[in-house]
Order: C-alpha cells, then structure tokens, then sequence
C-alpha cells in the first residue's frame, strides 16, 4: 500500500499518464514549443542477483532465512561467548573439550564456502549481462553512422541492424532494405514460433530516415508480446502533422532477429529493463525443495524438543538443589565464583549448558551430509549414459543439486511444444481425394508418383480422376502465403505447414515458383510454367481456421481456393462431399496429424467484382475494420466445392508419446502450454497421446467465446461453470475414481491466452466469481491441459498459480527455447532441453538433458530414487540423533541435573562425524531399493513416494517413536545391569565412563544395524563402510583408551573399552539390547512385506513395495504404530512379569 | 536369516573396460562404468517372513536357556548386605552418626553384629556401598586432575583449574587435588568371626587387586622423588577433609602408597549412580573343603569418619561371592528369557500368519 503510494508521489507524470512520448532521433518538434527530454531508463540488462555493495548483507539474509544456519550461528556465538560470561557453560564446555568447538566451527565454513559460490555464480551472470550490453550497435545520428555500446541505446535512438542481428531493444520499423517496406524476423527465443513473421514499416516514412521528424506516442511498458499500441505524428514543413496509427506487425522487439532482410533502421522505444523481453524475464530466485521445508519443520520439532528438554532439566535441578544437603553436600563445594554469581544468572546459564549439552540433538552434520549427497549424487545423472544424445554430443547437465530429490515428486509438468514435444519439422504425409487416399511412399515407384493405398473408401476406383488431383494439387501451389528464399532454394512462411503443403506439392510435380509483381508462377507435371494472377489474399485467422486466395488463371478464370480446419470447412462446402473425406480427416486427426480441407470455387466476374468491391471498401474503413472485413470474407467463402484434405505431421522427438504415457502413468499431470496456434498444439496433443480418442475435450479458445449475442465476458462466465460442473461436480469424488479409473470419463482443456487473461484479470470486474478458482479446479480435474497462444510470461502465470495453488504441488517446466525461460524459473524445477535454438534456456534451466524422452528417466528413476535415499537419509539423521542424545537427557536425572555428559568428548564428536555418518552417506548414495528397470517400467510406483510420502508427520513420528524406544531401551538396559556395578569376574566394578561407553558402544552397532536392515542393495561400498565403520570403531575406541594422551587434562577412558570388553556381563547386555532394538523394526518390514505381498501383488507382482500409500493394513506408517506399542506392550508385560518373579 | 540374490549385472562388469576406452575418444560421452552408471553388482537381501522365522526360533531357542543359565548364576550367587549408617537410634554407630565433627583427633568407632545364614564359597569380595552420593555430579567428576596423579611434577605444584575450590589450601597446592580426592571414603572396616565358642578371630583381608590393573600401573603413579614419597610431596598440602597426607595412606607398603594406593584409586574411579558399591577387600579363599566364609555370627568393626547423613545418604557393607558375570544381578538372566521368550512366541505368531497367507500364494516370496 505505502509503496503504491510513494511510487504515485515520486514517479511523477510517466506514471499518471498511460503512454510515452518518444521524439524520433531526439529531434524537436515542430509542435511542442518546449522540447522536454523525456527520461527513460538505460538499455542496461541486469540479470545478477546482487552488487558488490549488496552482497553480503542481502546473501546472509538469505542465508539464515534458512531456520538451520541461524541456529548454528546462535548455537557458535553461545558457545564462544559463553567462555567469556558465563561459568558453567564454560566447563560444559570443556567437558565437552576442544573437539566441540571446532565441530560448531563446521557449519560456519560450510556457510562461508556457500557464500563464496553464489557469489561466484553471480559474478558469472555480471559477466554474461556485460556481453549483452557491451555489444557494438550501430546509431544514426545526425546522418552518421556511430558505433556504441548496446547499453548506451537511449529511447528515440535510431537505429541500424543487419541481417542476422538480434534487436537491441524494441523498435519501431521506419525503414527496411526491402522494397516493399516489410522485413521478416524470428521470434524463436521470444515465443518459440520458428517460423519469420512479417513486420511493416510505418507508411510515409520510408523514404529518408535522416531528415524524418516525428514523435511516437505509445503505451507505456508492458509484457505482452502480441499487443502493442502507438500513434506517430509526422511533421512535414510546416504542415498539419500526418498521424499514422502503430500496431504489433510495426514493433521489432528485443530478442528478436533479423532474417531474409538486409537491414532495417528502426527508432527505439523501450529500452533495457523495459523492453518486452525483459519485461517476460523473470529473476532466478532461489529454489529450495520440499525436502528442505520438511527438514526445516523437523527441526523446529527438535528445537522445541531440545528446548523443552534444556527446561525439564534446569527445572529439576532447581528442584533437586532445594532439597537440604544436595545442592552443596560438603564433598562437592561450589567453587568461590560461582557461590557469588546471581541466582537468575546461574539459572540463565544452566539452561544455556543444558542446551549445549544437548544440541547433539539438533543433526548439525545432516546437513553436511545432505550437502554432498545433493553435489555427489548429482553427477549420477550427467554420468548417466543413458542420457547422451550422439547427435549433439552431450550427455545431461546439472546446473543445481539442490533439487534432486524434487524430481521425484513432480506433481504437474509443464511442457513447451515446439521444440520440446515435437521437432518443429513438418512433413506432409498423405492427402485424400475425393475420397481416396494418396500416401507418398516412394516417388520412383509409380510414373506419376502417385502410390495410392488401400483406402477405406476406395473399392471400385482407385484412383480419382486426374483432373481432380490436379485442382488438388494446384490448390495447394496456390492457397498459402509462402516466399521463395532467394539466395537458397528453400521456403519462408508464416507456418511450417504451409511450407510443408507446397513442399508436398512439389512431390507430386507441382512446384512454387514464387510470386511476382502479383503473380504466382507454377512449375507443373509436364514442365510448364502456369501463370496465376493472384488477386487477393483472405487471411487466417483463428476464429476463421481458414484461408483463401482468389487468383486468375491465364485463362480468365477466376477461382477461389481455401483451405483450413475441418470444423470450419465442411458447413461451407457442398455437403455430399463431405462425407467421403470426413472419414479420412477425422483417422488421421486422431493418428496426431495436422488436418486441413482444401476446397474451390469458381467465381463468375460479377462475383468477382462484388466481392473485390467489397475488399476493398473494408479494407479501408477506418471503423470496425476487421468485423468488416470478416463479413465479406465469410460471405465469398461458401457454397464451395471440397477436393480434398491434407495430413501433415508435426514429428515429434524421439519417444515423446511413451514418454507422456509414462509421466501419466506416474500420475503427473502434463500441461502443454505453447505460444503455438491452437490446431497445431491439439494435434500434438493428440500425437503424444495426451488427448485420446475418448478423451472430451472443453475448449475456453477466443473461437468459442464468439457466440452470438453474448458478451464475450458472460459467455466466458456461462462456459466455465458449464465445465466445472461438468468436471468438478458431476465428477466422482475422488475415492471412487481411483477403483474406476478406466471407465471414468477423460477431459481434455484447452485455454488459449487472451482467454486466460481475461481469467485471470476478472477478479476486480466479477467478485461473485472468482474465475481464477473456477479454473484451477476445472483444470485439476482434467487429465491433460492444453494452453495456447501463450506469452512467456504468461506461461510463468499458469506455472505460478498451479504452484500455489491448494496443496501447492511441485511443478516441473521443461522446454528449449527463450520463451520457457520464465517458466522454467518459475516451476519448482526447471529443466531445459539441449534443443538446436539457443541455449538460453538451458542457462536457466536446473537440469538440462538432450531429448524429452530423458525425462522419463530422470524422473522414474533418478527422481525417484533421490527422493527415497535422501528422505531416507533426512529421517535417519533425526532418528539417531534422538536416540543418541536421550541417553544423556535420562542420565541428567540421575546425576542430579548436573550437565554431566554420558558419553566422553570423544565419543560425543566422533559419533555424527567418523563412526556413523559414511555408512548413511553410502547408503545415500547408492541405495537402490527398487531396481532402475523396474522403476522404469512401472511408472506407478512414482505414485508412492508422491506428496512428500516419507517426509510427512506419520513417517517423522514413527522414526521418532523409534528413535525414544532405542534412547530408552539403550539407557534403561544398561541402567538395570548397573544397579549392580561389580560386573567383572574379578569382583572389580565399573564407573560412569563404563556406563557411557556401552550405552554408546550399543548405540554405535544398533543405529548401524538399523540401516544395514534398511539398505535393500548391498554393493561393495555399502559393506566396507558399514562394517568398516564398525570395526573403525572398535579400533577407534582402543586406541583412544589405550593411551595416555599428553594434551588431555582427564583420561577418563583409558582402558575403560577394554575392559568393558573383558566382562561377560557386557558382552551380553550389549548384544541382547542390540538383538531387542532392532525386533520392532525386523518385524514391521515383514509384517508389512507379508500383508503387502497378499494385497497387492496384483498390481505390482513380485516387487517389495518399500513404500506404499495403498489400502492394505501395514502400508501406512501410522498403522505401522499399532504393531510398534504392541510390541512395545508385550515387550513390557514380559519384562514385568519375570521380575516379579 | 535373509532371503538373498546376487544380482550381478554382468555386462556392465565386463564392458567397463572396453568401452571406456571408446569413451576417451569422445570425451563428452559418459564412461560406461559400473559404478557411473548405478550398476554396481549388489546383493539384495529382503526380509520375509520364510527367512525371518527360523531367526526368530533360533534366537528364542538360545536366548531362554542363556537367560536361565543367566538367571540360575545369578541366584548361586551369595549376598549380604548391611547398612550400617546409624540412622536410627537403636543401631551401634548412632552415636558416631550423630556427634560426628570433623576436627577430632580421637576416631569413632562402633561394632555391627551380624549373622551370615549361609556358608560362603570361594573367594568373597568386600564391598562398601554409598547411596545418594553424586559421584556422577558433574561438577564433582571433572574435579581431579590426572596428570598430577600420574605423577607429573609441574601438575603437582600446579593442579589444574577443574580441581577449585579442592585446588589450593592457602598458597600451597593440594595433592591430590580436587573433589573426588578430597572425599575419599576413609572407613575402616574391619571383619570379625565369632566362634561358637564366642572366641573372636580377624578375618584376613586382602587388599591387593581391588583396583584396575592398568589404573594402578600406568594411570596412576607417584611423582618422583627418590623413592622417598614424604620428599616427592614436600611442598604439597593434604585435602581439607582428610586427616592424613596422601603419603601416609598405608606407609607399611610402599607400593600401596600414595597415589597408587588402590583404595584411592578405587575411589577415583567415579561410579555411574547415585547408589553405587565398591570393592573394599577381597577374603581369599582357604585352602581345604572349609568356606571362606562359614555361617555363624560376625562382627564389623568401623571406625566412623565418613560422614553421610548431612546428605541424607546411606553406607552399607557387601559380602558377595563373585561369578564369571560379576556380582549377583538377575536383570540379566530376565532380559535374555524375555527377548527369548518375544522371539519365539513371534516366531509362531508369524508362522500362523504366514501359512494363513502363504497358502494363497506360494510365489510371492521369490524376488524379481
């Protein structure tokens, strides 16, 4: 609010008024007495994060937004200040002795090693950010050509760029090398059409750029790439000013590239971060994954566990010390010091050395661990050979091991079209005739290279009549607006599939020439050349789906040819040709081809000349133009007669319907958003598999908002709760689903992007609705969503309001071009293709792989497993901190509250560094509990890690409760053998040092057993360090305790191991409580695995389904409880009753 | 115990070689190793029931009879114990209880009669026991400093920090320093036998080997001095508390002096809980059939300087007879036949429940 307020006081006039003014080449105008510079910001990109002023204070903010590095940060300053104020802490301190500073030292170089390389990583993009702006452009000024720096590009600049030149900024075109005042650009990285689109001077401006004065007043700044609007007033000698009206076909925008074009001079109008590029750029934040909020909220649980425990303690002791004799008895006297210290002081204090004490408890090494299992693991999938693509090379790519485990609960992924799903490579297939059908095979095969198959329709004839093939064919010379390249032979057109028309055309003998001065040349089957004149061109549109041409053949006639969409055909033509061919339509539709209907018409000159009347007058109203025009068109485009239809295929990567089949399968949901036309993406879709054949597809498109007598907003209102009743609430709740998955009804969506705008911007209009609710729930319930015609930024919407919305799934954006890049920031994950265009999105991109089909491994099995050994991992590190802290909670109440620890310092560092963290990293790394083959060919089995699964509370609770029953059994068994401490068979007895060493040696094998019992594939690795961390243990401990080590003020373990060792007694303890910790968890993995196996080996035949959410009585965790305090029970009942007796 | 498969991939294994060579040509290209490409060979254990269940009954079957064997040697074991505190008044060291101060330079001594039911066997070992004293405190533990006690001269005159407010007795160092030293248990107990014929006679009471071989040896040493301790601790005071110096503890053996007297080092080594026993004495066994203790009335004899009731604590003396697992304690015995007994009737349980289930299905136990 404030903010809003103070951008209103300080922005000044540019915000108040909704456009700009822009004086070409800074020239004053004529009109304006005053001539005000305008101030615009600089053609500067910034993508980096932070300056060198910013950086630390910004980075460490980051930093301790982590709950973790805070508590390092508080848990170090406590315990260096605590040697300056405060006693006691102090001599925990050093009960705790030197090793435990410098363990609390770690985090802290961990986190300075951090900083370092995201500072690192910053100054790279500084560096990439100064290639841009110190690219050499060419300015005009004062009719001389000036070389500058990109960044130096000011609002009003007139500009040069050659051919094959990407714009600076956005520019307005005043003038092209072109004669006809046009130039052709890609927008490949800003939208992903590969394909040159036509962009037109302003008229009148064309001839001298030098002396052209002019403002151009134009909306401000805004980032949608189709819109754009501005006026330019041109001032001639003392005239009235011209005004020219400036639509998107006059702005050239930054990103894109100059093609087929010498050059073209163009005034600059947005700059820098301004420019719609940028505008659609989003900053690259940083990303962190469910694992590490589940941690975070694991933590908080410790830290209110650690806390409450530092309470418990301190409370008692105070309780404990006003019994008479206990706080001072005469043989332990307070020492002088801290007899004088205030009695609150002391207080604050202990809780501090209790919280020292106790802050084993707080996993400080998970993170450590986490840390290079994330950096380690990660070079399993750029080792993956399986993900090197011969053709370019190159294997995967890992820009960030942060989010590996996020590939295994991917939700919705988001998937650019061209370039991603298919190859952006038309090819024509086959067309159909009259009814019969023309697939080319081999062109040698037959004379005319026809090769004709059998046809569903076709019995009697085979082939049509050849009059009609070559209408047919003609059509298809005619009916587009394809250019000849003229240095190459090759084609330009605003779609590929119109290239790949006359491509097919060419196939069949008839070749495009090209057009000249209005006339369209045609190379035909006998080598002649055909001459059309082509009159006028009727455009597509997509609420149309259809274009025309209207030519005159050298022998007067004068024909119409059309082609377009089935769907808006087959009304206009004479309906019984349509049934022939509506068969083959509506086979190849299905078979994920591009479908168009070509049809003719013969116009008699009166025709012709109304309609060309009619042209013409629309063409030129100032008013309503294009309902106009759309009124003439419809009008001439009917009663005409059908030849034929095409087939063209959008080719699609390399196994991308498997690989959408088994992301289905793996129950993702796959969007596809595209900044495509909508025919060609729902082919795709159809192609991949997405849409099936039964699959209802509901169409929210500009095209069926059009209805008639309905404002577009009401039929809006009227289509989506048509949907969400059809989708949400006739929909079966979502239990019964699950059991009638095949027999419910699919729903496809498709939503193109003025509609979702409106969708999204309707929220302030209509607040009895909100759309944006509607929507999301529509789309929840559809199997597969369709959004085309979108904006790059408008792909990073829908990422984003799927991402927060209920239950925030994580979501996964895979594309290859420029225009994913927002939605590849945006999603959870982002992963890049390695595509031909560009890298830009791979830069930006998590992971980068070749091909789309690697997605399929990459999260099957890569994800998969990296969630299962990190999850794994997570909870293990909580469990055998719990249970090896309790010990030491429970000793407190036997020692009079007294900070004293049960294990020695050693012990205490060693525990999480050297004797049990390898084997969990190990373990980490190579655990694969269900094989890669399997995984791969069962993409259900994604199901059951999904949403989280094994870091929820049920799984935390479980290996919580484990880890207090191991606290406990490990403290109380040894607590009962000490009730008579003589356990030597030389009558000698034990102390306090012996009681921790077997708590800990105990502790030490158990948590160790505990996760060999866990590891389901032993490699070599997992048996050396498993059992190498044991015997390095055994070995540590006698080494320890076998000298006497000079710098230590108390050898209080020496010989204590050994001699533990040398009584039966202990042997015996340790194994039995070894044996009885690890019985719950032995029998509720085969409980489990028996109940698991009866349930469900229909669906998963012989596969140990370590993780499953299905309907069986030990598949959840929670139910795991009841067999654990059944244990637990009987465990006690048993125990009770034979001391008793 | 587990049902296993070795699953070596063998191609992976055996193509490592070669096609790591091709891999160096393209340098880009991932090398084909086993370990890169997760297929190390593995052995896949898996639990199921069918592997678990003869553990389970093999366990039980140990378990139960250890832990009676446990708990049968455990029971052998003979026991006695009496406290001899003098908290209330009808008991003999009431008096030494009660008028106990520390500044006197005549001991107290009182006389426990008690009768032993039973003969004792084999070697008995003395022990006392203390209850409610917190040799576990922390403050009190970390108060010691084992370099002095391991006879290092600089420690000698300049104990460590840890041992205050036990450090120092006016400007001269304590030896030895510290909590623990400065409350080491200094009753006397001395063990009568009563004839039936009421004559008295001294039960011998060996004092050698009460303490941790590598403890007396190594751990603990005297600081040098010629051979004369008087000497060695010339300019060091003794502990508040006690009433001699540290080289007079037992100035008949000059290897049980000092700082290696194993009645010291007993004491230092600080016990886990509050109530806690430590050796004391060892009575020998006598050659011939007769017990080393026969069964007839005793008589101890304490001279009372160790004062427990300010801390509401308690002093016992402990007769026991020791095993090959140490002194009489069935917690051992009990934990074995229960885990036993939990393994076994687990065991059958699962076996129910698994021929319930497995009778549907027999091949659901074979791994992919």
């Amino acid at each position: 609010m404030l903010r809003r307020r103070l951008n209103r006081w300080f922005g000044g006039e540019d915000r108040r008024v909704d456009s700009r003014t822009i004086y070409v080449g800074h020239r004053p105008c004529p009109a304006n007495e005053v001539f005000i510079p305008p101030k615009f910001c600089d053609n500067r990109i910034v993508s980096s994060k932070y300056t060198v002023w910013n950086f630390l204070p910004k980075n460490l903010f980051e930093q301790f937004r982590r709950i973790a590095n805070f508590y390092f940060l508080i848990i170090f300053l406590v315990q260096v200040r605590a040697s300056f104020v405060c006693m006691p802490t102090q001599t925990v301190i050093s009960d705790i002795i030197f090793f435990k500073i410098r363990t609390s030292w770690l985090p802290l170089v961990f986190l300075t090693v951090l900083i370092c390389s995201q500072g690192y990583e910053d100054w790279l993009r500084h560096k990439a950010d100064n290639e841009v702006n110190k690219y050499r452009v060419t300015v005009l000024e004062d009719g001389r050509r000036i070389q500058k720096e990109s960044e130096k590009i000011k609002v009003g600049d007139v500009l040069e760029v050659d051919e094959d030149e990407t714009f600076p900024c956005d520019l307005i075109l005043l003038q092209s090398s072109r004669d006809d005042g046009t130039c052709f650009v890609t927008t490949a990285s800003l939208d992903g059409e590969s394909n040159h689109k036509t962009h037109y001077t302003v008229p009148d401006t064309e001839r001298d750029v030098e002396s052209l004065n002019a403002t151009i007043e134009c909306e401000q700044p805004q980032p949608d790439l189709y819109k754009f609007v501005g006026r330019m007033h041109i001032y001639k000698n003392n005239e009235e000013p011209t005004l020219r009206s400036l639509g998107p076909e006059n702005l050239l925008l930054k990103g894109a590239t100059l093609k087929n074009t010498q050059s073209i001079c163009g005034v600059a109008v947005y700059t820098g971060m301004e420019t719609k590029m940028a505008l659609n750029y989003q900053g690259k934040s940083q990303k962190r994954s469910v694992v590490e909020k589940s941690i975070n909220a694991f933590l908080l649980v410790y830290l209110c566990i650690l806390v409450s425990k530092a309470l418990v303690c301190t409370t008692l002791k105070y309780v404990w010390q006003s019994k008479p004799g206990q706080d001072e008895p005469w043989y332990n006297e307070k020492t002088l010091k801290e007899k004088e210290t205030n009695r609150y002081l002391n207080m604050f204090t202990d809780f501090l050395s209790f919280m020292v004490l106790f802050n084993f408890i707080i996993p400080v090494s998970m993170y450590v661990t986490v840390e290079m299992q994330k950096f380690l693991g990660s070079f399993f999938i750029s080792w993956d050979k399986d993900f090197f693509d011969s053709e370019i090379e190159e294997g995967a790519l890992v820009n960030t091991s942060d989010l590996n485990e996020e590939l295994g609960q991917v939700e919705y992924v988001f998937t650019d079209k061209t370039g991603t799903l298919t190859q952006n490579n038309m090819e024509f297939i086959e067309c159909c005739i009259d009814g019969h059908q023309y697939k080319y095979r081999d062109a040698s095969s037959e004379v005319d290279g026809f090769c004709v198959t059998d046809g569903p329709m076709n019995t009697v004839q085979q082939k049509a009549g050849r009059e009609r093939e070559e209408l047919f064919l003609r059509a298809l010379c005619l009916c587009h607006t394809v250019q000849v390249k003229e240095s190459t032979e090759g084609f330009i057109a605003s779609s590929p599939d119109e290239i790949a028309l006359v491509q097919g055309a060419m196939r069949y003998g008839f070749t495009f020439l090209g057009l000249e001065s209005k006339t369209m040349k045609i190379l035909n089957r006998t080598n002649d050349v055909e001459m059309y004149e082509l009159l006028h061109v009727l455009n597509f549109d997509p609420v149309r789906r259809r274009m025309s041409v209207i030519v005159r053949s050298i022998s007067g006639e004068t024909l119409l040819f059309c082609k377009g969409a089935d769907s808006s055909i087959f009304p206009r033509v004479k309906q019984e040709e349509v049934e022939k061919i509506r068969m083959h339509v509506e086979r190849n539709a299905t078979d994920g081809y591009r479908t168009l209907c070509v049809a003719y018409k013969h116009l008699t000159p009166e025709e012709y000349d109304q309609v060309d009347s009619g042209l013409r007058e629309a063409r030129l109203a100032l008013q309503d133009r294009e309902e106009k025009l759309m009124a003439v068109y419809n009008q001439v485009e009917t009663g005409m007669n059908l030849i034929g239809a095409t087939a063209v295929e959008d080719r699609l990567q390399e196994e991308a319907a498997e690989t959408m089949e088994a992301l289905q399968g793996a129950g993702i949901k796959v969007w596809v958003l595209t900044g495509d036309k909508m025919e060609t993406a729902k082919s795709t879709c159809y192609a991949c598999r997405l849409f099936k054949r039964n699959t209802e597809l509901l169409e929210l498109t500009v095209r069926t908002l059009e209805y008639p007598g309905k404002r577009r907003e009401d039929r809006l209102h009227d289509l989506l709760l048509e949907y969400h009743k059809k989708t949400v609430q006739d929909a079966p709740p979502a239990k019964t689903r699950v059991a009638r998955n095949w027999s419910s009804q699919d729903f496809g969506f498709i939503v193109d992007g003025a509609t979702l705008s409106m969708v999204l911007n309707s929220s302030s209009e209509n607040n009895l609705h909100d759309y944006k609710d509607l929507f999301l729930q529509i789309c929840q319930n559809c199997t597969s969503v369709l959004c085309c015609r979108m904006a790059p930024l408008q792909k990073a919407q829908i990422v984003k309001m799927v991402k927060n919305s209920k239950g925030s799934p994580i979501t996964l954006s895979v594309g290859d071009g420029a225009n994913d890049v927002s939605m590849i920031l945006e999603a959870h994950v982002g992963i890049g293709i390695k595509g031909k265009e560009g890298r830009q999105a791979v830069r930006n991109s998590d992971y980068a792989i070749p091909k789309l089909k690697h997605l399929k491994k990459l999260l099957l099995a890569h994800g998969h497993l990296y969630y299962v050994r990190i999850a794994h991992l997570v909870q293990y590190f909580f469990y055998k901190n719990l249970c090896f802290i309790l010990p030491q909670f429970l000793y407190q109440f036997f020692c009079g509250c007294s900070q004293q620890p049960l294990y020695d310092a050693a012990y205490l560092t060693m525990y999480n560094i050297c004797f049990t963290s390898m084997p969990i990293l190990a373990y980490s790394l190579f655990e694969q509990h269900i094989s890669i083959e399997m995984l791969l060919e069962n993409a259900t089995l994604y199901r059951q890690i999904g949403k989280n699964a094994m870091l929820r509370w049920g799984p935390f609770l479980y290996w919580t409760l484990l880890g207090v029953f191991h606290g406990l059994v490990f403290f109380f068994g040894v607590w009962f053998l000490f009730s008579n401490p003589a356990l030597q068979d030389n009558g000698q007895a034990f102390g306090n040092w012996s009681y921790g060493t077997i708590v800990f040696t105990i502790l030490v094998f158990t948590v160790t057993l505990k996760l060999a019992l866990d590891t389901r594939h032993w490699t070599w690795i997992n048996h050396f360090v498993i059992w190498g961390s044991l015997a390095f243990y055994v070995f540590f401990s006698f080494f320890w305790g076998g000298v006497i080590w000079p710098f230590l003020r108390q050898q209080r373990l020496y010989f204590v191991f050994a001699n533990m060792l040398s009584s039966v007694s202990a042997w015996l303890v340790i194994i039995v409580l070894i044996l009885l910790s690890l019985l719950p968890e032995i029998l509720y993995v085969v409980l489990r695995k028996l109940f698991l196996f009866n349930f469900n080996q229909k669906s998963v035949k012989g596969i140990f389904c370590h993780f499953s959410g299905l309907s069986n009585v030990f598949a959840s965790r929670w139910k795991s409880l009841v067999v654990f305090i059944l244990f637990f029970g009987v465990f006690f009942i048993f125990f009770l009753f034979f001391y008793c007796v | 115990m587990m049902a296993s498969s070795y699953n070596a991939k063998e191609e992976d294994g055996h193509h490592s070689g070669a096609s790591s060579g091709t891999g160096v040509s393209k340098n880009k290209k991932p090398d084909n190793t086993a370990f890169k490409q997760q297929r190390l060979p593995a052995w896949q254990p898996i639990l199921t029931a069918g592997s678990v269940l003869p553990a389970f009954f093999v366990i039980g079957l140990i378990f139960i009879p250890i832990g009676i064997g446990l708990y049968v040697t455990s029971n052998n074991i003979k026991e006695f114990e009496i406290d001899y505190t003098g908290v209330s008044s009808d008991s003999p060291c009431y008096n030494c209880a009660k008028n106990f101060t520390w500044n006197t330079t005549e001991p107290c001594v009182c006389t426990v009669n008690f009768t032993l039911h039973q003969p004792f066997e084999s070697n008995v070992f003395m022990y006392y026991g203390l209850s409610n004293f917190y040799q576990n405190h922390r403050r009190y533990v970390k108060s010691r400093d084992d370099r002095q006690l391991n006879g290092d001269l600089s420690a000698l005159t300049d104990p460590s920090k840890e041992c205050e407010p036990y450090r120092k007795s006016g400007d001269v160092s304590i030896a030895p320093c510290g909590a623990i030293a400065n409350s080491l248990f200094n009753d006397t107990l001395v063990l009568y036998y009563v004839d039936s014929n009421n004559s008295i006679s001294e039960i011998p009471l060996v004092k050698k080997g009460i303490a941790w071989w590598t403890d007396k040896h190594v751990k603990f040493r005297n600081p040098a001095g010629n051979g004369n301790l008087t000497l060695a601790f010339k300019d060091t005071a003794k502990p508040v508390n006690w009433a001699k110096p540290v080289y007079e503890l037992d100035p008949l053996d000059p290897e049980n002096n000092g700082f290696i007297n194993e009645d010291f080092i007993v004491w230092m080594r600080t016990a886990a809980l509050p109530t806690f026993r430590k050796l004391y004495r060892i009575i020998q066994k006598k050659s011939g059939a007769t017990p080393t203790l026969p069964n007839g009335n005793y008589m101890l004899n304490i001279t009372y300087n160790y004062p427990v009731l300010s801390f509401d604590g308690r002093k016992r003396l402990i007769l026991s007879t020791i095993s090959w697992m140490g002194g009489k304690n069935p917690f051992l015995g009990i934990a074995y036949i229960t885990v036993g007994s939990i393994c076994f009737c687990l065991g059958v349980v699962l076996l129910i429940i698994h021929h319930k289930y497995d009778n549907r299905n027999t091949s659901a136990d074979i791994p992919s």
